[in-house]
């Protein structure tokens, strides 16, 4: 997928992912020459199909966790996996607000979302990992919706 | 194009900003990697459903393991999954960030299969699910009745993620226990260019011959080896005598063998898994092997 600037006759530069919690997605694009930015807005149905594929619009490269598409989407037991590296070393606390958050995650995912946290946690110095660990380590690792 | 004159995809010689196709192709060289310490892939498929593919992969799977080989297998039927059942492998597993340890079931047969993924009589469902993991709330989410539209690639990946996330490790086999149909079957020659070939389960009957005929039909067009035919429930075995009755009418397994020249490599009667005797001549299962 390109997209054109057709007055610059340029091939616009992808900016910017986003998720705005609908079920869609959005990405931004802009012309290097004219500095013009326009929106991909994808519906619902159009981001499903997307992620189906297990490719990611404006990614160039994939570093996916393993079987990311059958811990996220397959509706199976909240303990169907251990995670090893979760229970590695030591951890951060979570607090209330935090647990509270995290566990509006889908159960299937929810392991890969802590682990991802910790690690981010545990790499920083960080004991206790709030809301607000969660919102910067999101911006900081472009977790967007976890 | 109307009046505004620009350039086509082709035209435009700048790299594809997301690199769509990069990335497929980075998730098909994770599967050929890993599959890469496998020596032999074998696929075991059927036209027809109720034939009993399953319990000739697992069949299969422990006569390898008598002649000492290292077996995995990956039980591709998503809907129906009873591998881990019939080899007695158990979850949960152990995952890392870089890949999932399958289960070990009888006699160390590593095994992956969605029954270890799902609750006790739970049917297989998507959840839909936003970029980042997050479940939309339920009036963002498409129309149950347009998921059909989703239900094929993600099947498709799933198999892919089996293939390329499970550390199967070093394996002399890795056996593929296919849903009925043929559509796996592709995506899996595809997936793995290493696929040393399918065998293929029938019933004897006249009916299982046709069906099984048009999915053999589907896979030598696919470019697929046909390794072979097994004839399952070709008989009633006595648990008690152990003398061999009839069961099904038919000869499906001979007549499909000599339509595609190739072997009907066993004739397995009906009786309670696992058999005390093996009916597989592995001998001659192992020499068709490329």
């Amino acid at each position: 997928m390109k997209f054109l600037c057709i007055d610059c006759d340029q091939q616009m530069r992808f900016e910017e992912r986003a998720v705005p919690g609908d079920g869609t997605f959005a990405a931004s694009f802009r012309c290097p020459t004219c500095d013009r930015s326009i929106a991909l807005l994808a519906n619902p149905m159009e981001t499903q199909l997307v992620e189906s594929l297990g490719v990611r619009i404006g990614g160039t490269t994939l570093d996916t966790p393993p079987l990311a598409m059958v811990r996220s989407s397959v509706e199976g037991r909240d303990d169907a996996f251990v995670d090893t590296a979760a229970t590695a070393g030591p951890r951060a606390a979570w607090s209330k607000e935090a647990e509270e958050r995290l566990s509006r995650v889908p159960g299937f995912v929810r392991g890969m979302v802590k682990r991802i946290y910790g690690e981010y946690a545990a790499e920083r110095g960080i004991a206790v990992i709030t809301p607000d660990v969660m919102d910067r380590a999101r911006t900081d690792l472009g977790l967007e919706g976890m | 194009m109307g009046s505004v004159k620009f350039r086509t995809y082709h035209e435009v010689p700048g790299e594809d900003a997301s690199g769509l196709l990069d990335q497929v192709f980075a998730l098909r060289q994770r599967v050929q990697a890993r599959l890469g310490r496998v020596n032999r892939l074998v696929a075991i498929a059927s036209g027809k459903g109720g034939v009993g593919k399953s319990h000739v992969t697992a069949l299969l799977a422990l006569e390898l393991r008598r002649l000492g080989k290292s077996v995995g297998v990956l039980d591709a039927d998503l809907h129906g999954p009873t591998i881990a059942k019939l080899l007695e492998a158990r979850g949960p597993l152990e995952i890392d960030e870089h890949e999932v340890q399958p289960a070990t079931g009888r006699e160390g047969i590593l095994v992956f299969s969605t029954d270890l993924l799902l609750n006790d009589q739970q049917p297989l469902t998507w959840r839909e699910i936003e970029p980042g993991g997050r479940v939309p709330s339920a009036e963002c989410r498409v129309p149950s009745s347009e998921n059909f539209l989703f239900r094929g690639p993600r099947e498709s990946n799933v198999l892919r993620e089996s293939l390329a996330d499970v550390a199967w490790g070093d394996l002399d086999f890795l056996l593929v226990d296919l849903p009925p149909g043929t559509d796996r079957l592709e995506d899996l020659a595809s997936l793995a260019p290493s696929l040393s070939g399918v065998l293929v389960v029938t019933l004897p009957t006249d009916e299982s011959r046709r069906s099984v005929a048009r999915a053999m039909h589907a896979a030598a067009a696919s470019g697929v080896r046909l390794l072979g035919i097994v004839e399952n429930m070709s008989g009633y075995a006595c648990p008690t005598c152990g003398t061999t009755g009839p069961l099904f009418q038919g000869d499906a397994g001979a007549i499909l063998a000599s339509e595609f020249a190739v072997p009907l490599i066993a004739k397995i009667p009906f009786g309670r898994f696992p058999f005390p005797l093996s009916p597989f001549p592995l001998d001659q299962f192992l020499e068709l092997l490329p």
